[in-house]
């Protein structure tokens, strides 16, 4: 059994139902109260850990995000480059023009966003617990959190790996002369154990002092406490900006692993993490059709491209299986910008300044390969 | 039906524990119900698991190699030792503070009253990050080391002090030598035919660090080697940031429960020694304090206990303690979420238990008899 039936024929109904008529029949307003009742039903199971595959293209998460009207989103405590709070207190990032993006696409508002800052150590468990909708906090897919914290990863925004910081003036050119050097990292990560599998297979000694939050650990660095940093190679330039000289800073060439960065949603709710993946897809999708946040409505009351109008729902039904509407596309890119917009305001030239290298688009050398939309 | 007084709390109090448990059996249930739906086990074999990550400061060898299980044993060790310091350290400053507010120099009363509310009345956590940074912030670096006598460097690395090396019947006679510190108080209390030993137990002390001495076969000095100092036993800045956070905060408690109990010390005492032509120094040493003391017991054990449960905070500081290591590191690496947040309480739990009986232990022994 799958839960009271008036509940599904409802829903069922409500799907079939075609598109605001402007009408209010009585069949209407008994639907309109069960949707509610069904979707308050479906928030106390979710709320109480019970949320269960469901296998139409209905998704439980996006009801309760539309009842709610707003998308909670895991994000970063606060780190250049991914997820910051400016000082107005506006969210910055590319993990957070993603929570925009999926919110302008699940609701038609970008701006209906709560961030949540999450530590390392908790990120996962407030994903597991429902208390946010999906997770955007440079948080590496690994096989054990795919398999043993059942989460799905929809989408791969930023390719990057552990890399190390360390002072110019120590004289260190490769990761291989570090030995006897004391690196500050953040606790709760895959880093600890990445260190420990270089050292072993390199038969070097690195030492690590673990921080909870890295306001501390960059203190740490920036005194002297440690020879050198480090994270990923995003986190790195994120952590390397905010010392007081930035230049007597440098990166080390190698990176010691593979990270690469996501989206992570709970496993069981299919139809949400096709609404995650497809928002990542857009962003791609728009830059390699050559459409920005500028020139969008241009390109969209003059262009012929077929391919370039079922992308932005003037033709077809690409927003339907999603569960959205046709111009979820429209609205990401009106609001966020295309991937390489993304990316240029945050690590790119206009933020960071770290080169665009692995999250190139594949056509120019990078692994940024966009599914196939037609 | 139940009328008695007595008959009717018990009943009430039945009622309580029946619906506790059953709160507490629902919430058990729906733990294993969830962490089934999510293919989730529980259990404690991770704790055979190897752990493959370092840990900066450690009392027993630890290697990367070694099981989780080392791994709570090598943190636990760390949260003993700064919560130890932090006790003694505590309990000196709180005493000297405490007297201090009761001193009748108008400037020692009001330094001693501002050194209180200041370190009262601001979060431990900002304090310990403070002294963190203020640490880090003055020492230099290792290349520009601070010499210190007896050969010990000091530089924002940590205080690196010569390390004993053990010849090869070392650690026989570190044994023998530990046996005999042990034997110390019991060899007070042995007669002699009709003399008591007493205080002539003392001498075992320095024959029992001959024995130490005898086993050392050779110093290393500390020395600049690459980035850092090589040899010697180094004492990082973390331990010492967070021992200064711990017992300058707990000490503010400590002074004014100090000062509680000397001003709850009957006047009558203080008026009957000095009229005995005690000076105002003994009569505190000799009858204040002493009476003062079994006030002070009680109130200190929570704060001895506080200060347990704030060494948790050393994890801002990157000081390698259970909550830092246990569950942080070894939550995330494990998977094991309820069970290692279970295990870092239940040994909260244990150490706590431990500290409150060994001062119920002593309250009982100070306790004026047949009161």
């Amino acid at each position: 059994m799958r839960g009271p039936s008036p509940c599904l024929s409802s829903r069922d109904g409500g799907t079939r139902a075609p598109a605001r008529t402007g009408e209010k029949t009585e069949d209407d307003v008994r639907t309109k109260k069960l949707v509610a009742s069904c979707a308050v039903l479906a928030a106390m199971l979710l709320g109480s850990g019970q949320g269960r595959a469901q296998s139409q293209a209905k998704s439980p998460t996006l009801d309760t995000i539309r009842q709610r009207g707003q998308l909670v989103c895991g994000v970063d405590t606060g780190i250049p480059g991914y997820a910051y709070q400016d000082a107005s207190g506006n969210w910055q990032g590319l993990d957070v023009a993603y929570c925009r993006a999926i919110a302008a696409a699940a609701l038609g508002d970008a701006g209906k966003v709560k961030f949540i800052g999450t530590t390392s150590k908790e990120r996962f468990s407030v994903l597991q617990s429902g208390e946010i909708d999906v997770l955007i906090r440079d948080s590496e897919l690994t096989l054990l959190r795919n398999t043993q914290l059942r989460f799905e990863f929809p989408a791969i925004n930023f390719y990057t790996g552990q890399t190390f910081m360390v002072r110019k003036s120590l004289g260190v050119q490769h990761t291989a002369d570090l030995n006897g050097a004391t690196i500050c990292l953040l606790t709760g990560t895959t880093l600890e154990t990445n260190i420990a599998d270089y050292s072993r297979a390199h038969n070097i000694k690195i030492n690590t002092l673990l921080f909870d939050r890295p306001e501390e650990a960059f203190a740490a660095a920036e005194s002297g406490r440690c020879d050198g940093y480090t994270d990923d190679g995003g986190s790195v330039a994120a952590a390397r900006s905010t010392m007081k000289k930035p230049d007597d800073w440098m990166f080390l060439p190698e990176t010691i692993s593979r990270q690469p960065l996501g989206s992570f949603v709970r496993q069981g709710d299919d139809a949400w993490t096709n609404i995650v993946r497809w928002t990542h897809s857009a962003m791609l999708e728009a830059e390699i059709l050559g459409i920005t946040k500028d020139n969008i409505d241009q390109i969209k009351q003059s262009s012929s491209d077929p391919q370039v109008k079922k992308f932005l729902g003037l033709e077809g039904d690409l927003g339907k299986g999603l569960g959205l509407d046709n111009d979820f596309a429209y609205r990401i890119i009106k609001s966020q910008g295309n991937y390489a917009e993304v990316y240029d305001a945050t690590f790119g030239s206009h933020g960071l300044g770290l080169p665009r290298g692995q999250n190139n688009l594949y056509s120019n050398g990078g692994l940024m390969y966009p599914l196939s939309w037609y | 039906m139940v009328r008695r007084p007595s008959a009717r709390a018990r009943a009430g109090q039945w009622l309580l524990l029946a619906a506790v448990l059953g709160v507490a059996v629902f919430l058990g249930g729906n733990a294993a119900a969830n962490l089934a739906r999510r293919h989730m086990t529980f259990g404690f074999g991770f704790l055979f698991y190897p752990s493959n990550f370092d840990i900066p400061f450690h009392l027993i060898p630890w290697s990367t190699a070694d099981t989780y299980g080392h791994a709570l044993l090598v943190s636990t060790l760390n949260t003993l030792l700064v919560s130890a310091m932090g006790i003694v350290a505590s309990t000196l400053l709180g005493l000297l503070v405490g007297l201090m507010r009761l001193s009748t120099n108008w400037l020692v009363r009001n330094v001693a009253l501002a050194y209180v509310e200041l370190v009262r009345n601001t979060p431990q956590l900002v304090q310990i990050i403070f002294w963190y940074v203020a640490v880090l912030q003055t020492l230099p670096s290792p290349r520009q080391s601070f010499r210190l006598p007896a050969g010990m460097l000091l530089n924002i690395r940590g205080l690196y002090v010569p390390d004993a090396v053990f010849g090869p019947h070392g650690p026989t006679l570190a044994w023998i030598a530990l046996a005999l510190l042990i034997a110390t108080p019991f060899a007070w209390r042995l007669r002699l035919g009709a003399r008591r030993i007493g205080p002539y137990a003392l001498t075992l002390l320095p024959v029992a660090a001959a024995v130490l001495v005898a086993g050392v076969d050779r110093l290393e000095w500390p020395v600049l080697r690459g980035f850092n100092i090589a040899g010697g036993t180094a004492v990082p800045p973390e331990l010492v940031a967070l021992w200064a956070g711990l017992s300058i905060y707990a000490s503010g408690f400590i002074a004014e429960i100090v000062r509680a109990a000397i001003l709850a010390v009957h006047k009558g005492q203080r008026e009957a020694a000095l009229s005995l032509g005690l000076k105002p120094g003994r009569v505190m040493v000799l009858i204040v304090l002493p009476q003062a003391l079994r006030i002070m017991v009680p109130p200190l054990t929570s704060q001895y206990l506080n200060l347990i449960k704030s060494s948790s905070l050393g994890a801002a500081i990157a000081y390698p303690e259970l909550f830092e290591i246990f569950a942080g590191t070894v939550l995330n690496q494990s998977g094991k979420e309820i069970e290692t947040i279970v295990i870092v309480m239940g040994f909260f739990l244990v150490i706590n238990l431990i500290t409150s009986a060994l001062m119920n232990l002593y309250n009982r022994r100070i306790a004026l008899i047949g009161t």
